[in-house]
């Protein structure tokens, strides 16, 4: 081994550390800003050492000049621009644009390997074979599951759970093909057409996994992609032999799969349900169509305001709805005012508020609500019986009774917010439409609730106007 | 290229993996609700490594379909990796502490409005 080799593992070591410590750090608001730039230190090191170290760099360099350029101004570009409410959405397209390089690094190993001879089929010098087709086939389904789940939540790729007839047939056959393809390319031939129909194909499930899944569980499906490009990058990773792959594509692999299953958790439901069941398409049938005959009872700002002024304790239950009309601000002013009136205000945030974990928090912080005000729903779960009021503001599902009592919901058995058992529940609501699952809100109906209609933003501000005059 | 054919290197990747994967299931199981978003974001520029896999085709690269392959690569994992720390970067600038709060999070509702 040579010095620079050695030297190499040195780096690709304090880089491997780096990476786990930026998790790590990432677990406390108070240090994860520094984790993520030492994340972002630990890469530059480890991108800029192999760039310096690599040899045959020499008569392709405008390569990774042209490319890094152009991958450098995207990514700024799409990372500054972007709003906050579509950060998931971001986050998706940057996870599939990795997930593409893996699997274009596959292609080009196995391009690299053909040149050599078959490799017959002894299992052992198939192994970093078998693994160039892992990369190639997780990287591709989560390049195009990703596009699709962007275009979910972006809203030009039908958000709603999109099947066709036979569409289990035809997903189960394209499995079948994959991987007799597989084992083939493994063992017995290494054509590249046969290969490259492999990619294909890989392509063509991740639209067809992502497709019959509903928006609102697009978090879950974008944290399991993220996840599957970690095992992509770990397996291209496992073909060089280079450390800093494998170790980096585990450690989200393995982050991203808890994730995952954390965010299920959340919804207490399995992730075979989130992948398969077509929520929304079931039971949700059943109860739909109800919305027109609920008995709602309306309010307007001003009665709301004066009902919280004088409140003792208020509790804000922010969903979608504040992100989309960007509401946060006044919240946070609507917050501010209460509380120099002595008023108790808490923000109750639901694991899967929002389009994301957490989403409701990032938007909540960027408008300087102290995050020592945001509980978590089983920190707060039990105040609510105990609130004067409670003000929902554009979150649904995540507030809906039936998933407590209704055993024929869709929704059923999904941990909710108690704001039921609020004094006084004031909903702010663009209009009686159903939420993302697509089922009615018992809640509307019930005799201490009451509507207010309006664009989340525009009735916030008319609140903060009716607490400033109170 | 050849190194992960030798059964030992072979041993030892899998060694990295499993015991890589431990590490990913500990380090992640304890971050709160709120910052999984984040945490999220930045584990994805994590595996935006990618590009040094890239770079690593782009030297080996001996056609004209290999070299594309390699810029592809260059742009995509770069993407990745960039995109990624930035946005993780501008969701966590949000979550400064303000000066006038204090480790403990039992504050009620009386203290100063931030």
């Amino acid at each position: 081994m040579t010095t620079i080799q050695l030297a190499t593992y040195g780096v690709y070591l304090v880089g491997a550390v780096t990476f786990i410590l930026a998790l790590k750090f990432l677990a406390s608001p108070k240090t994860a800003r520094t984790g993520n730039l030492l994340g972002a230190g630990g890469m530059i090191l480890v991108v800029a050492w192999t760039i310096g170290t690599t040899e045959g760099l020499l008569d392709n360099w405008w390569v990774l000049v042209v490319g890094g350029l152009i991958g450098t101004v995207i990514g700024v570009i799409g990372a500054r621009r972007v709003p906050m409410t579509a950060m998931p959405q971001m986050v998706a397209i940057f996870n599939g644009a990795g997930g593409g390089a893996a699997a274009v690094v596959a292609l080009s190993e196995f391009l690299t390997a053909t040149s050599g001879p078959v490799i017959g089929s002894d299992l052992l010098p198939a192994i970093p074979m078998i693994a160039t087709l892992l990369g190639a086939v997780i990287g591709s389904v989560s390049l195009t599951g990703s596009v699709i789940a962007f275009g979910k939540l972006q809203g030009f790729v039908a958000s709603r759970p999109v099947t066709f007839p036979g569409s289990r047939i035809v997903a189960a056959v394209l499995l079948a093909t994959l991987l007799l393809l597989a084992v083939a390319l493994a063992f017995f031939t290494n054509d590249v057409t046969l290969f490259l129909v492999f990619v294909a194909l890989a392509l063509v499930a991740g639209v067809l996994i992502v497709m019959p899944i509903g928006g609102a569980d697009m978090p879950v499906v974008i944290s399991l992609l993220n996840s599957y490009t970690g095992i992509a990058v770990a397996a291209t990773g496992f073909v060089l032999g280079n450390y800093a792959l494998l170790i980096a594509g585990t450690l989200v692999g393995a982050s991203g799969a808890i994730l995952t299953q954390l965010m299920c958790r959340a919804m207490n439901r399995s992730l075979l349900n989130v992948l398969f069941g077509a929520f929304g398409t079931g039971g949700g049938v059943a109860v739909a169509g109800a919305a027109g005959e609920q008995n709602v009872r309306t309010i307007n700002a001003e009665d709301a305001a004066v009902l919280m002024a004088y409140g003792k304790s208020v509790i804000i239950v922010p969903g979608y709805g504040m992100a989309v009309a960007q509401a946060q601000t006044p919240v946070r002013e609507l917050m501010d005012l209460l509380i120099a009136r002595g008023v108790d205000v808490q923000f109750a945030i639901h694991p899967v508020a929002g389009r994301m974990p957490g989403h409701m928090n990032v938007l909540l912080a960027e408008a300087n609500v102290p995050y020592e005000r945001l509980k978590e729903m089983d920190e707060i779960n039990d105040d609510f019986a105990n609130a004067d009021v409670a003000l929902v503001i554009g979150a649904n599902d995540v507030t809906n009774p039936s998933a407590r009592t209704d055993t024929t919901s869709p929704i059923y058995g999904m941990p909710i917010l108690n704001v039921d058992k609020a004094h006084n529940v004031i909903v702010l609501k663009r209009s009686m439409a159903s939420g993302f699952a697509g089922i009615d809100n018992p809640l509307y109906g019930e005799p201490q609730t009451a509507m207010l209609f309006g664009d989340a933003k525009a009735t916030v501000q008319a609140l903060v106007a009716g607490v400033k005059a109170a | 290229m050849t190194e992960a054919l030798d059964p030992q290197a072979l041993v030892d990747a899998l060694f990295i993996l499993v015991l890589t994967a431990f590490v990913g299931y500990e380090v992640v199981s304890k971050v709160p609700t709120m910052l999984h978003t984040p945490l999220m974001s930045g584990a994805n520029a994590v595996h935006g490594v990618v590009v040094v896999g890239a770079i690593i085709v782009t030297a080996t690269a001996d056609s004209p379909l290999q070299l594309a392959l390699g810029l592809v690569g260059v742009i995509l994992g770069t993407v990745n990796v960039v995109g990624g720390f930035v946005v993780t970067d501008r969701m966590l600038e949000m979550f400064r502490s303000r000066p006038d709060k204090g480790d403990n999070k039992a504050e009620d509702g009386k203290g100063p409005g931030a």
